[in-house]
């Protein structure tokens, strides 16, 4: 024993630590590179001038010329689909969280036979890809009058957006204690009045995130709103339309349009995004 | 003026049954503990009558009314979680005006009761805080404040020391027998911790597998324990058991000592005695020491009868040590036997 | 008691919407697949397997899949491993990691664009470096696998963020006092890492493997925005069979396809990462 740690003398441990930390820091930086850079190159491109953007070849300091971004807002169509887009997250972001919300809660808070089977029902939605729902709802909405409007878009998002909303409300809501409800109901509460006196306060800024969240997965769905709108096209589904007719810079400010929203979301939601999906693990 | 009259309570949880049929009255103004180890019913019993739990069975009557189907708001009572359930959006002075709020009582008067109550548990000057800015002492206090705040006819209590630390939980202990007892209310109050249940009570109900197994004062409770279950949970150390065989009228036979008993018609009984009511005389049970704690006041001694351990608490003057030999007399007036096929007492 | 019926009630808005718009879609996609004006039909299956696209089009979304997926779970581990360790900036970092998590596969296909176009950043740094002389046409059908490789990493530049977020609120679930446990055994960080994380991760990866799996399968906007046309996918079949082509019907056999291989690839996930009763942290 004594002979063995006698024989290798390992190192001194500070320039191990010292060479580990190097690689953790180098890894890092790289790392956060690798996010960061595609996402500048899409900035420099947007805020250069139309000439610039299919010139070659190309600078990394954008010319902070705001060509590109007229002709993008001025593009016939842009701003009714950068609307549509908007109606349609907010319909998406109100309905799966009105609908959600409550089944979050019982989840939450109730034993029932049938609890298990419902749980299976969206944890199932899982395992399909939903975007396909699209394909038969073209045809439901054409017999209900619901085609190519905000409306049937929003409820196809809905369903996207439903499991989600599901499982991070049943999990926002298990994080209130329910001795809390149950201090209200002695106090004086019936049910609903300790709700809204008690467990609304507490459990809003997590409905929020989970509403942006809601509102983040439909300004980002392509596939449905390509399949769904022909006239009130969402910003997606114009932009994917245009893909190959569209002049290069038009591709890029609508991406940037595309992604702007969605950073300042994340932003807002990124104190929920662990907790959320904590829990909606299991 | 607030008696609780339990009649014939039953709960089941699917296949599992957490309460077997509980009758118990609680006379006004007394203050009920409900006593056992975790999974005993004690806390579902509380909650039932809180009108948390709603019975599979049974009638509950507050104050001559019966609640088992009116919401808790309706009950007149208030209660006290493990947790202390202090809302954490709300300041101090707002989780104790909550119930009041909800009855609509008018603002000077609020102010005063809130007050009033703030002083009595001393958290007068914590009253802009939230509870995320007090300690588990302070949020204890809050929760306290906040029932009583409410004047309700009963109060119940769910382990409410039970997440302090043991020095405060001495504090506390004492000071909420103090302001229930001027409180004038009914308490029901659930622990698992036997000197909270026997340091506070007027009655313990001592429960077992969701039976209420003995119902009675401390001093009775710890003297005369009704079941074998009773004497083997109160008491640290507990009872000890010794098994009897008759041996004539009256006469058993304990580890190889015969000694005077109950008169009874069985042939084996069990001999029961309490760790502290045995004396080093001659003539008493064999025993060899095993393992000695010396507890300061007290020494613990660890001893072999007949092949069983055998707790002994003896003076700290005499010197023991593991392997000696002693001969150890039960007080005979402290014995209590049991019937190993009820566990009932004789 | 009006109690008893609460939980239904909250839950019936949830369940009768997704039974109108996922279920019943689900069984109308599968009618459809199956279905002409004649009544029952295997025409659909027969007309999209025989048509010349189908074969690439199914390799080139497994292969894609099979190559995205594992690479983005090496990658999130390593940002997941990262945050875990890291002291200051922790918010900062964690925030720029999840960056791509909010935005959409269209998003980033134009991203990427940006890159890879014949006069993007790429050639730019190409040429600029004399490493060609003109620069390439990346994107064009000669140069099928830049295309490929292009479709390689937008994908996992954008969606190794939700892989990450799962595994690192995974890996807050596991008590620190194993890793003190295995240290005081002996095991250096790897070993730990083998040993406790990834055993102890693994309904976490499980989820994520699931969500990543079966996302990689509906590959779409991605591939448009930087091949068009040029490199089939199964969704941007099932696209163009619904418009270009007009047949719903092959549009629902595709569609009926990815849902083949969504749910036996998570039927696979959940056998081999299940975790074995009383094993749960």
């Amino acid at each position: 024993m004594s002979v063995a740690t006698v024989a290798d003398v390992p190192r001194p441990v500070a320039e191990v630590n010292a060479a580990g930390k190097f690689l953790f820091i180098a890894g890092t930086v790289l790392l956060c590179a690798w996010v960061l850079v595609p996402i500048y190159l899409l900035v420099v491109n947007t805020l250069s001038s139309p000439q610039e953007v299919s010139g070659f070849p190309k600078t990394a300091i954008p010319s902070f010329d705001f060509g590109s971004l007229q002709f993008f807002l001025g593009f016939a169509g842009v701003v009714r689909a950068l609307w549509n887009s908007v109606v349609v997250a907010v319909l998406t972001m109100i309905l799966s969280i009105g609908i959600g919300a409550p089944a979050g809660y019982a989840l939450s808070r109730f034993e029932f036979p049938g609890k298990a089977t419902f749980r299976m029902l969206v944890l199932m939605t899982r395992a399909f890809p939903l975007p396909l729902l699209a394909l038969p709802l073209a045809v439901m909405f054409i017999r209900v009058g619901l085609d190519d409007t905000v409306l049937g878009l929003a409820l196809v998002h809905t369903t996207l957006a439903i499991p989600f909303a599901v499982l991070i409300t049943f999990s926002i809501f298990s994080g209130i204690p329910i001795e809390l409800e149950e201090a209200a109901w002695t106090l004086g509460c019936n049910r609903l009045q300790a709700f809204q006196k008690v467990v609304l306060p507490l459990v809003l800024p997590g409905i929020t995130a989970s509403a942006i969240f809601a509102f983040t997965i439909s300004w980002n769905e392509v596939f449905a709103a390509s399949v769904l709108t022909v006239e009130n096209r969402t910003l997606t589904a114009f932009l994917l339309q245009s893909l190959s007719v569209s002049p290069m810079h038009l591709k890029f400010a609508g991406g940037a349009a595309l992604v702007l929203p969605a950073l300042i979301f994340i932003f807002a939601v990124r104190k929920y995004l662990f907790a959320m999906w904590g829990i909606a693990n299991r | 003026m607030a008696e609780i009259v339990i009649k014939d309570v039953a709960k089941s949880f699917g296949a599992f049954t957490a309460l077997h049929s509980i009758d118990l009255t609680i006379a006004d103004q007394e203050f009920m503990v409900l006593l056992g180890a975790s999974g005993c019913g004690k806390t579902t019993l509380l909650r039932i009558i809180a009108g948390l739990e709603t019975p599979s069975q049974g009638e509950v009557w507050i104050g001559g009314h019966r609640v088992d189907r009116l919401p808790p708001r309706e009950r007149g009572i208030a209660m006290v979680f493990q947790n202390y359930a202090v809302f954490p959006h709300l300041t101090v002075f707002e989780n104790i005006a909550f119930g009041l709020r909800m009855k609509k009582v008018p603002q000077p008067e609020i102010d005063r009761r809130v007050s009033r109550t703030a002083e009595l548990m001393h958290i007068e000057q914590l009253l802009k805080r939230y509870s995320g800015q007090l300690s588990g002492g302070q949020r204890q206090r809050v929760a306290v404040a906040r029932a009583l705040t409410m004047e309700p006819d009963v109060i119940l209590m769910d382990e409410p020391l039970s997440n302090l630390d043991a020095l405060l939980r001495l504090e506390m202990r004492a000071e909420l027998k103090g302001v229930l007892a001027a409180s004038k209310t009914t308490t029901i109050y659930v622990t698992h911790d036997q000197v909270e249940a026997m340091s506070l009570a007027d009655r313990i109900s001592v429960m077992n597998g969701g039976r209420i197994v003995q119902a009675a004062t401390p001093v009775e409770v710890y003297r005369n324990p009704a079941a074998r279950f009773v004497g083997s949970f109160i008491g640290n150390p507990p009872m000890n058991f010794i098994p009897a065989m008759k041996v004539g009228e009256g006469k058993w036979q304990v580890a190889g000592l015969t000694l005077d008993g109950p008169k009874a018609d069985q042939d084996r009984l069990e001999f029961a005695i309490r760790p502290e009511d045995v004396t080093v005389t001659p003539g008493g049970l064999k025993a060899t020491a095993r393992v000695v704690e010396p507890l300061g006041a007290h020494t613990l001694v660890t001893c072999d009868v007949n092949g069983a351990p055998f707790r002994a608490v003896l003076e700290s003057d005499l010197r023991v040590a593991p392997g000696d030999d002693l001969s150890l007399a039960p007080k005979s007036d402290r014995v209590r036997w049991f019937d190993p096929e009820t566990t009932m007492a004789v | 008691m009006p109690q008893r019926a609460l939980p239904y009630l909250l839950l019936l808005p949830a369940t009768l919407f997704l039974l109108v718009f996922f279920l019943y879609p689900f069984l109308q996609i599968a009618i459809l697949a199956f279905s002409s004006p004649e009544g029952f039909t295997l025409k659909p299956f027969q007309t999209m397997t025989t048509h010349w696209k189908f074969g690439t089009t199914l390799w080139n979304t497994i292969l894609l899949t099979a190559i995205i997926v594992p690479i983005q779970l090496v990658m999130a581990l390593a940002m997941a491993t990262i945050v875990t360790k890291l002291k200051t900036g922790r918010n900062a970092i964690l925030y720029i990691f999840t960056i791509p998590l909010g935005l959409s596969d269209l998003a980033a296909g134009i991203i990427w664009l940006a890159i890879f176009e014949q006069s993007g950043f790429l050639n730019s740094v190409l040429v600029g470096l004399g490493i060609v002389e003109r620069p390439v046409l990346f994107l064009g059908y000669q140069n099928l696998w830049v295309i490929f490789v292009a479709v390689i990493l937008a994908e996992v530049w954008r969606a190794t963020a939700i892989v990450m977020v799962i595994l690192v609120s995974g890996m807050g679930l596991i008590p620190k006092e194993y890793y003190e446990a295995a240290e005081v055994f002996g095991a250096g960080p790897w070993k730990r890492f083998l040993k406790v994380t990834l055993p102890m991760l693994r309904p976490s990866l499980q989820t994520a493997l699931i969500l990543r799996t079966i996302a990689a399968f509906e590959v779409f906007a991605v591939v448009v925005a930087l091949g068009g046309t040029t490199l089939p996918v199964l969704m941007g079949e099932t696209f163009n069979w619904q418009f270009a082509l007009n047949d719903r019907n092959v549009a629902a056999a595709y569609a009926l396809v990815i849902l083949a291989i969504s749910i036996a690839s998570t039927l696979f996930f959940l056998r081999v990462l299940r975790t074995p009763k009383g094993a749960t942290i």
